[in-house]
């Protein structure tokens, strides 16, 4: 087994709001290995994004990390001093936002954007920063990068802002990148492009990547071991194969039966409910008010994430009991 | 070509105007060929789809239909009634007659709900507008209505903010039926909701057109739900239709390279099938100066030179399939 580069352990990530504490992200344990592409999935507000916020320590006011260890290295982020986190971010941890539109500065060009990042972290001399943007642009298929290095973020069309912002995010060649639905704001045939690109610098740069996504395609598609999260616990962390095939947890096994496909017709299924409010969520295990299997403990005890094959776990109390069907 | 059917859409056309950016003379530099001769049918009590990339124009089709904006030129016959000629010829009464038939479901439904309105105001508004229903039966059918889209009697008292997206989308769609339509027009109805929400407002919409007859013109860049619901398709691109064919057939034997490049550029939700590949390379040209001859050419692996000159017409190749393709 890959070398653990990443782990975290009971992370809790609150936002103390006037309507009350929303628990964004409420005790998440999962590991990212070494040179793997892990997925991370969920629906809004499951705390897919909060959690790669966390680990980058910039969790925007009024949240607040409570409580939990984020390992990176073997040495826990939150006891670093700010001073250390910022030499760490871009360097060792980067992260891709879902809006390239508003990720970039708009008053800067891209030129400028790219050589804040190679100096702050001083890994280029000065006299060397315009040869490295021009090979990042290329490196991110940007054409005539000498040409468009020159030109503002709104010059550029959404799948080449994207790019940019990957370059970016890649300029210091971290060991570790967050991508958060780094496609949702694009065009299929634009988001295919990108998320070649990605995978092909993935393996280039040898770097870890966390693609955070409610889009299950790319999920079969990018990773290799994925972690389900719903309302801010993780459900089931299983091998990508594994999981479309013997999903061990309702949810999942829901959440693949409502996903359309596009190489067939299939009858889709329905989760019942809604999405519960995270201020008060349910007890006990927060899926139940919406889970067919459903018994008298699943409402008044949490269950916690237990081994059921190789690389695969799952919270639930009853997964032994029930039979669920997969997609593949 | 297509000269049966609910709704018949022959040759039209939709141009924006342009404007230069002076301060003092507004003057027009040009124009967006936003659609740019579209013709195709929707047959009764099915659901046609239009799938496109942003910018291709399935939106502003949709607005057409409705007579929304006026058309540049070209026509759109409803039921049998040229419904520009209606509106344009008509009284006000009339126009409502007309309006009553036809409803759209919109993208957002945190924006197309007014957020001061109760629930119960919103479904009755229609009622008020077209003035088919006596006051005393209103409130029963909002209760009626809301019952059919799976929302409570008391949810009718409720603002638009104390709902979640889905929930949301169902008064939408609750609002859409008031009028008892025949034809609804879904723009990307589903895309803003929640991958969960989104099976659960899909099967409702196939629910409510079993049960009432209805005719939809379903809008999405989704193909995968597409597939899911609608029983023919047509592919745009730049403004114009580059295929057209019953939706198994479609997916399964594609046949224009836009359509083929769309189809393996969609992830499918299952890992043993590896199919995605970035086929298309570089981005959709500007509506503003469309390239000569097909608008695809300088993105298509197969062209050649011909394809630059001769801008090829929607033709019949197979049993319901149709191509713009040389």
């Amino acid at each position: 087994m890959a070398e653990t580069l990443l782990k975290i352990e009971g992370l809790k990530t609150y936002f103390f709001t006037e309507a009350g504490i929303v628990k964004a992200v409420d005790g998440m344990s999962f590991d990212v290995r070494k040179g793997e592409s892990l997925g991370l999935v969920g629906e809004s507000g499951s705390g897919k994004s909060v959690t790669a916020l966390s680990v980058l320590r910039i969790v925007p006011k009024p949240g607040k990390i409570v409580e939990g260890k984020i390992e990176f290295k073997g040495v826990n982020l939150l006891e670093k001093s700010e001073k250390e986190m910022q030499a760490l971010r871009g360097s060792e941890i980067a992260l891709i936002f879902q809006d390239p539109s508003s990720s970039l500065n708009p008053v800067y060009n891209v030129e400028k954007q790219l050589r804040d990042v190679l100096l702050a972290h001083k890994s280029v001399p000065k006299e060397e920063t315009h040869e490295k943007i021009i090979e990042l642009l290329s490196l991110v298929g940007i054409p005539d990068p000498e040409i468009r290095m020159r030109e503002f973020p709104h010059q550029f069309s959404g799948g080449m802002k994207q790019r940019v912002a990957i370059a970016r995010a890649l300029a210091l060649q971290p060991t570790l990148l967050f991508a958060d639905e780094p496609t949702t704001a694009l065009d299929v045939t634009i988001q295919a492009q990108v998320l070649e690109l990605l995978e092909d610098l993935k393996s280039k740069m040898g770097m870890s990547l966390v693609m955070i996504t409610h889009d299950m395609g790319i999920i079969a598609k990018m990773t290799t071991r994925v972690v389900v999260m719903y309302a801010g616990n993780v459900c089931e962390i299983a091998k990508t194969d594994d999981l479309f095939a013997y999903p061990k947890h309702p949810y999942t096994a829901l959440l693949l039966a409502a996903v359309p496909r596009l190489d067939r017709r299939k009858t889709l299924s329905i989760i019942p409910g809604n999405i519960p409010n995270l201020i008060e969520p349910p007890s006990g295990c927060r899926f139940h008010p919406r889970c067919k299997y459903a018994k008298e403990r699943c409402s008044d005890t949490t269950p916690v994430l237990e081994q059921v094959g190789p690389d695969h776990f799952v919270a639930c109390f009853e997964s032994a009991n029930i039979i669920l069907k997969g997609e593949s | 070509m297509f000269d049966s059917g609910f709704i018949q859409v022959k040759h039209l056309v939709k141009y924006f105007p342009v404007y230069s950016t002076g301060v003092l003379a507004k003057k027009q530099v040009g124009q967006v060929h936003a659609v740019d001769d579209i013709t195709f049918n929707i047959n009764k009590q099915e659901t046609f789809a239009l799938v496109g990339e942003s910018g291709c124009g399935k939106t502003t089709t949709a607005r057409l239909i409705l007579n929304l904006i006026a058309p540049t030129s070209g026509e759109v016959i409803v039921d049998g009634e040229n419904i520009f000629e209606k509106f344009n010829s008509s009284n006000k009464e009339e126009k409502l007659k007309i309006r009553r038939k036809m409803q759209m479901v919109f993208q957002n439904p945190y924006g197309s709900l007014d957020p001061r309105m109760t629930v119960s105001d919103i479904i009755s508004e229609p009622f008020v507008i077209h003035g088919h229903l006596e006051k005393e039966k209103r409130s029963e059918r909002v209760y009626e209505l809301l019952k059919l889209v799976g929302l409570e009697e008391y949810h009718a008292e409720r603002y638009p903010h104390e709902f979640s997206g889905g929930q949301r989308q169902r008064i939408c769609i609750a609002r859409a039926l008031a009028v008892e339509p025949e034809f609804i027009v879904a723009d990307e109805p589903v895309s803003s909701l929640d991958v969960s929400i989104r099976a659960q407002i899909l099967n409702l919409m196939g629910d409510l057109q079993k049960n009432m007859g209805l005719t939809y013109l379903y809008i999405s860049h989704d193909l995968s739900s597409v597939r899911q619901i609608s029983q023919r398709v047509g592919v745009m691109y730049l403004g114009e239709i580059v295929e057209l064919a019953d939706t198994d057939e479609l997916f399964d034997n594609p046949l224009h390279p836009y359509t083929q490049a769309l189809i393996e550029s969609v992830p499918i939700p299952d890992p043993k099938v590896k199919n995605i590949k970035a086929r298309l390379k570089g981005e959709v040209p500007s509506p503003i100066t469309p390239p000569a001859g097909c608008r695809f050419n300088p993105r298509c692996s197969k062209a050649t030179g011909e394809c630059s000159l001769k801008r090829p017409e929607l033709k019949l190749v197979g049993k319901g399939h149709y191509l713009a393709c040389t």
